[in-house]
């Protein structure tokens, strides 16, 4: 499979941020995602929904650069140019701009929620080690800059008191924010969201949806969520994928998948 | 009230300190066999076993509370200290700095306590650049001492054969030392704890072996004098070859042997604070940061758009032109080097000063300096039982802060005005 120009076939379509094209992926003798395409539409809210172990995680790595597919071709696109991602280091991923959080929060726990966010815009800010060192005005100005940043991020995400604190102190509905604040701060135009709501009450999902919600529609970014909660999914996204055994088996608006018995047999299994 | 608990926990001491003191203390030789005398090892474990008890039960009482409260901001994970206190601190420490520098100068000051000192302030400026490796990117390196010694050979070597003279030593042996640094990196990018520790090892004694056995240019474990060094040129001896003067002619004074002490011991301290200032603002400069959070989750680290590879990479290059600063002034200081000075104990206890003093923190890496090569030195009449209080003090300070001394204090920030 050639992965140097990103000339996969029948999705020229500008409006796509994402384009799987058939990706498989394989673990020994375990295929995880068999020839899975999808698109997502550059500023949506994508779920990818399915049963446990259905290859949710593992599509999702393999768009962030954290596996490696064994064949098929992921095509980004930032308006301008397309990216095929299959072979681009985690860190180049990054850059063009896909931000992501967590299953399993990973935060740096030892560093203040405020350092974390400022830790996300290495990219941005005035990293010249002789600046740094005699604190040039070009340097003060970058860091107060980044810091401001941080700032916004807090307060949108409503962690402004826990600024100062160490991240690993934090309680968990509040780390899950801040990983949310910490992607969020690298300026992405896409942002991966894996089971932001696992863990949450009631009350602090509802909030969660809002918050995915504004991110959209105040910061232009398009979002691409996994989720157990239906009530989420149906609730605030575009667009859902249904992955089941590391293929998919429907796709839709929300509504349309909710009525596709293939989907419903599933998650119910199938009437005898 | 908690009586029992208290008596329980003070055995459990006591049992331990058995365990050190019956071999270390207890036995005694005589001639050529090994004599058990139990009685004093007995005495130390009973003192330590009511001393416990004694603590506990203060502790217990609340007698501490107070202090408890002072030491609480260290561990409390919010960093507190902005605006007034940190300019009180700068006064604090134009202080000390100014109170350090005069201190050759002080009635009491002798050639002996200054070389102690730069010794120290040596330890001080190699364990901040390791501390850098460690502390701030959490790559355990048990082979320090490497660069160390490259610093020092580079610059006898240098001095020897191209004539290249102190103060130019210092560039080109950090540089040396930090291409050392950027060659061991290389290899070790996939490592993590264990097995780092183990390459980084390794990598120490390469250099150790190679300076033992390249007898042509290193002089092999004979070693190889380093030039004195200069004030701009002028060097301190009594009487110069012709046509060079001196350092006391040049100035007028009268010759003294002091006068060379002195400078090595002004120009560690100089070297020294400006590497702990550097620290300083790595620290909260991006890299510093980048390091951090390479420390605490290096996935997360990548998925953030930070290149891990020249991260590392750079944490190793910059500690190790420490090492090779140090290994200048070390070998200027002694006037001779050769490779007994760079073994691996060495590099323990480099490391054992960043880790004893916390990791990442500066204040408690320069006591834990200071502890680690003064305290030998005051129990010089106590010889035999120098090296089991060294080792027991290492024990006891991390059974008691077992993140080091003292905890990094975190940067606090207050809200913009912007916003």
């Amino acid at each position: 499979m050639t992965q140097t120009q990103a000339k996969a076939p029948a999705q020229e379509d500008a409006t796509n941020i994402i384009t799987g094209d058939r990706i498989s992926i394989r673990f020994g003798g375990l295929m995880a995602l068999s020839q899975v395409s999808f698109e997502m539409r550059a500023g949506s809210i994508t779920a990818i929904i399915g049963p446990n172990g259905a290859g949710k995680t593992t599509l999702f790595n393999c768009i962030t650069g954290f596996y490696r597919p064994t064949s098929g071709n992921i095509i980004y696109s930032n308006g301008e140019d397309e990216h095929s991602l299959n072979r681009m280091p985690i860190h180049k991923i990054a850059r063009l701009g896909i931000a992501r959080t967590y299953q399993n929060i990973r935060l740096f726990g030892e560093m203040t929620a405020l350092e974390n966010l400022l830790v996300a815009q290495h990219q941005k800010v005035n990293h010249h080690l002789i600046s740094g060192i005699f604190k040039t005005s070009a340097f003060r100005r970058s860091e107060s800059e980044a810091t401001e940043r941080a700032w916004f991020w807090l307060r949108f995400m409503g962690l402004e008191k826990d600024a100062n604190m160490e991240a690993g102190n934090l309680p968990y509905g509040h780390q899950r924010r801040l990983e949310v604040a910490r992607a969020m701060a690298t300026g992405p135009r896409l942002i991966c969201l894996d089971e932001p709501a696992a863990g949450l009450n009631e009350q602090e999902t509802l909030g969660l949806n809002d918050l995915i919600t504004r991110l959209r529609d105040e910061h232009q970014v398009s979002v691409l969520l996994i989720e157990h909660h239906m009530s989420v999914v149906m609730r605030i996204s575009d667009h859902v994928v249904v992955l089941d055994h590391g293929e998919v088996i429907s796709a839709g608006t929300p509504a349309n998948v909710q009525a596709d018995p293939k989907v419903i047999k599933a998650y119910l299994g199938e009437e005898e | 009230m908690n009586f029992i608990q208290a008596l329980k926990d003070a055995l459990m001491t006591a049992a331990l300190s058995a365990v050190l003191f019956i071999p270390a203390v207890g036995m005694v030789l005589k001639e050529r066999s090994l004599e058990l005398k139990l009685e004093r090892s007995l005495a130390l474990v009973a003192v330590v076993f009511a001393g416990r008890l004694l603590l506990t039960l203060a502790r217990q009482a609340g007698l501490f509370d107070g202090l408890k409260a002072r030491m609480a901001p260290l561990g409390s994970g919010i960093a507190r200290g902005v605006g007034n206190l940190e300019r009180h601190n700068r006064w604090l420490l134009l202080f000390l700095v100014l109170l350090l520098a005069l201190l050759p100068f002080a009635p009491f000051s002798s050639n002996y306590l200054l070389q102690i000192f730069s010794l120290t302030l040596i330890y001080v400026l190699l364990a901040s650049g390791l501390n850098i490796v460690v502390g701030l990117a959490g790559l355990l390196d048990l082979g320090f001492v490497a660069f160390y010694a490259v610093g020092a050979y580079s610059y006898a070597l240098l001095a020897q054969n191209v004539g290249l003279s102190f103060w130019m030593a210092f560039p080109i042996a950090a540089a040396l030392a930090a291409l050392a640094g950027t060659i061991l990196g290389f290899p070790v990018l996939r490592m993590h704890g264990d097995y780092l520790a183990i390459v980084t090892l390794g990598f120490g004694e390469i250099i150790r072996i190679l300076l033992v056995n390249m007898t042509e240019i290193t002089g092999g474990p004979n070693g190889i004098s380093a030039p004195r060094p200069s004030f701009f040129g002028l060097h301190f001896v009594r009487r110069a070859k012709e046509g060079v003067v001196p350092f006391h002619e040049f100035f007028g004074l009268e010759y003294s042997p002091a006068h060379r002490y002195i400078y090595v011991y002004l120009v560690a301290l100089a070297f020294t604070i400006g590497g702990i200032f550097i620290f300083k603002r790595l620290r909260e400069m991006p890299i510093g940061r980048a390091w951090e959070a390479l420390r605490e989750d290096e996935t997360a680290c990548k998925a953030l758009g930070i290149n891990h590879t020249t991260t590392k990479l750079s944490a190793f290059t910059l500690g190790a032109a420490y090492g090779g600063v140090g290994g200048v002034l070390y070998a200027a200081m002694e006037g001779f080097i050769n490779p007994h000075s760079f073994t691996f104990l060495e590099s323990a206890i480099i490391l054992a000063i960043v880790v004893l003093g916390g990791m990442g923190s500066i204040p408690g890496v320069i006591i834990a300096a200071v502890c680690i090569t003064l305290l030998p030195e005051l129990f010089r009449e106590f010889e035999q039982y120098r090296m089991l209080i060294f080792g027991l003090a290492i024990v006891v300070i991390m059974v008691w802060r077992p993140g080091g001394l003292l905890k990094v204090r975190r940067k606090s920030f207050s809200r913009g005005e912007a916003l």
